[in-house]
């Protein structure tokens, strides 16, 4: 476990399940919003706002804890995705790897950085998932999709990102922090 | 659990998502090939939040209700102006109907008209938006038991729907008319002539291959045609609007951005091959006997 000297509550049962939940949190949260932004809210561009949720969730604990967003997690956040939102399955298991790698890349330099440079990293890798999964969904359904609900997708992923992510900060240190437990 | 040296567990840690990429890859071949699997994992799923939506859908459709029902307040007047002419104009409309209905039936009665068997439906109640990014589909909560096979017909109380693509135990999916991969055979209510109504995603669909030389008039009306046997002919499908160019949009007679509760009818029709290969030759052996 760790060996740094000091000293440090006992490690009863309730402990442990307290550092167990924090350690779930980022995944289990953005399993949640999958399933929230799924329910029949009527909202206008609610299968845009599913997709970007899993993206920005996935790209925010990926950069700030990544130990508690491992590739297996992100694979079943990917297949969860894909069947909640009728895509071909694996087109949304992939593209959330490759944000998940992307931002374990950057992360180094990222980490240091202000919101704004985040952000910015952000709607790049947004543009590329959209234009990722227009390209993949059209060559898996043989047919040329119209490239507009791309377009709104990666709009929506870029424009739920600030608010998101001031959100997944309040938790990133406060209810998901393991050290806090 | 086994001790792995340091550096082997690096190594398998940085092999993870490179694994897991390709596992990816391997699931879209497996979706690809076998699209039975990926349907009934999808089902599976819709299945378990069928009834979820459904508990939702009641207060969630109340706030919506409350919602509209501040907007309508400012607009009220015109509203009632708008009705009242409108109530107005049905009115002479139902006289017409009357009388057409009263001469319909003389008619029949005369020429010993033998009247369609009353198609059977089930009623059931819309629960979420089964449609993603790139297609336009609901989902429906059904209930076990309930008798809905694939390629039936759902209408809501003003015209077409859709058709049933996916069924599960509890849920059904419900390809709309908008959506991309939906293809209608219709006629012209007035010219008779036949068309195809084409989905593309967006809120109208495309009206294609009418007769040359005649174009479709705006307002005229547009139902299904017993063509190709997939749906019983005279449904209400929607009105011609002309968009411009050689553009004819359809606008649909059924509110599909608003659909709530939905009726889902067994004509008895198999003019479509079901997806799946086995049960359409199993229906090929049943006809032959």
């Amino acid at each position: 476990m760790d060996r740094l000297p000091g000293i440090r509550p006992r490690e009863s049962l309730g402990r442990r399940l307290d550092m167990a939940a924090r350690w779930a949190f980022p995944a289990s949260t953005t399993a949640l919003l999958l399933l929230a932004t799924a329910a029949p809210l009527g909202l206008p561009g609610q299968a845009e706002a599913q997709a970007a949720v899993a993206l920005a969730a996935v790209y925010f604990w990926s950069l700030f804890r990544p130990a508690a967003m491992p590739p297996a997690v992100v694979f079943l956040i990917g297949l969860l995705a894909d069947l909640l939102g009728y895509a071909p399955p694996g087109v949304g298991v992939l593209s959330l790897l490759l944000a998940h790698g992307f931002a374990l890349r950057w992360r180094r330099l990222l980490v240091r950085q202000g919101f704004l440079l985040v952000w910015l990293a952000f709607t790049g890798l947004a543009i590329g998932v959209a234009m990722l999964q227009w390209a993949l969904t059209s060559g898996l359904t043989l047919r040329l999709l119209p490239p507009a609900p791309a377009v709104f997708q990666a709009l929506v992923a870029i424009g739920l990102y600030p608010a998101l992510a001031t959100l997944l900060t309040r938790a990133h240190q406060s209810l998901a922090a393991p050290e806090r437990a | 659990m086994i001790r792995l040296s340091i550096p082997v567990r690096q190594a398998l840690a940085k092999l993870t998502l490179p694994v897991l990429i390709a596992a990816a890859f391997v699931l879209m071949l497996l979706g690809k090939a076998d699209t039975v699997l990926a349907e009934r994992a999808r089902m599976a799923l819709a299945d378990a939040l069928a009834p979820l939506f459904g508990v939702l859908a009641e207060p969630l459709g109340a706030v919506r209700a409350a919602a509209d029902g501040i907007g309508e307040l400012f607009t009220l007047h015109e509203e009632n102006a708008r009705l009242r002419a409108e109530n107005e104009r049905l009115r002479q409309w139902q006289t017409v109907a009357l009388a057409l209905d009263a001469e319909n039936a003389s008619l029949k009665a005369n020429l010993h008209w033998i009247p369609d068997p009353p198609a059977s439906y089930v009623t059931a109640r819309v629960v979420a938006d089964a449609g993603g990014v790139y297609a336009r589909a609901v989902l429906l909560s059904t209930g076990p038991g309930t008798r809905i096979a694939k390629g039936q017909v759902a209408l809501d109380d003003r015209g077409l729907v859709g058709r049933v693509t996916e069924l599960g135990a509890r849920s059904a999916r419900v390809l709309l008319i908008t959506d991309m991969n939906s293809r209608i055979p219709v006629i012209l209510e007035s010219s008779r002539a036949h068309a195809i109504v084409a989905g593309t995603d967006g809120p109208r669909p495309r009206l294609m291959y009418w007769p040359e030389g005649q174009m479709p008039a705006e307002g005229e009306r547009v139902v299904t045609s017993a063509e190709a046997n997939a749906f019983p002919a005279g449904l209400p499908v929607g009105t011609v609007h002309v968009a411009g160019g050689n553009v004819v949009e359809i606008v649909p007679a059924a509110r599909l951005n608003r659909l709530e509760i939905v009726r889902i009818f067994d004509y008895g029709l198999h003019g479509i091959a079901p997806p799946e290969g086995q049960p359409a030759r199993l229906q090929a052996a049943d006809r032959r006997h």
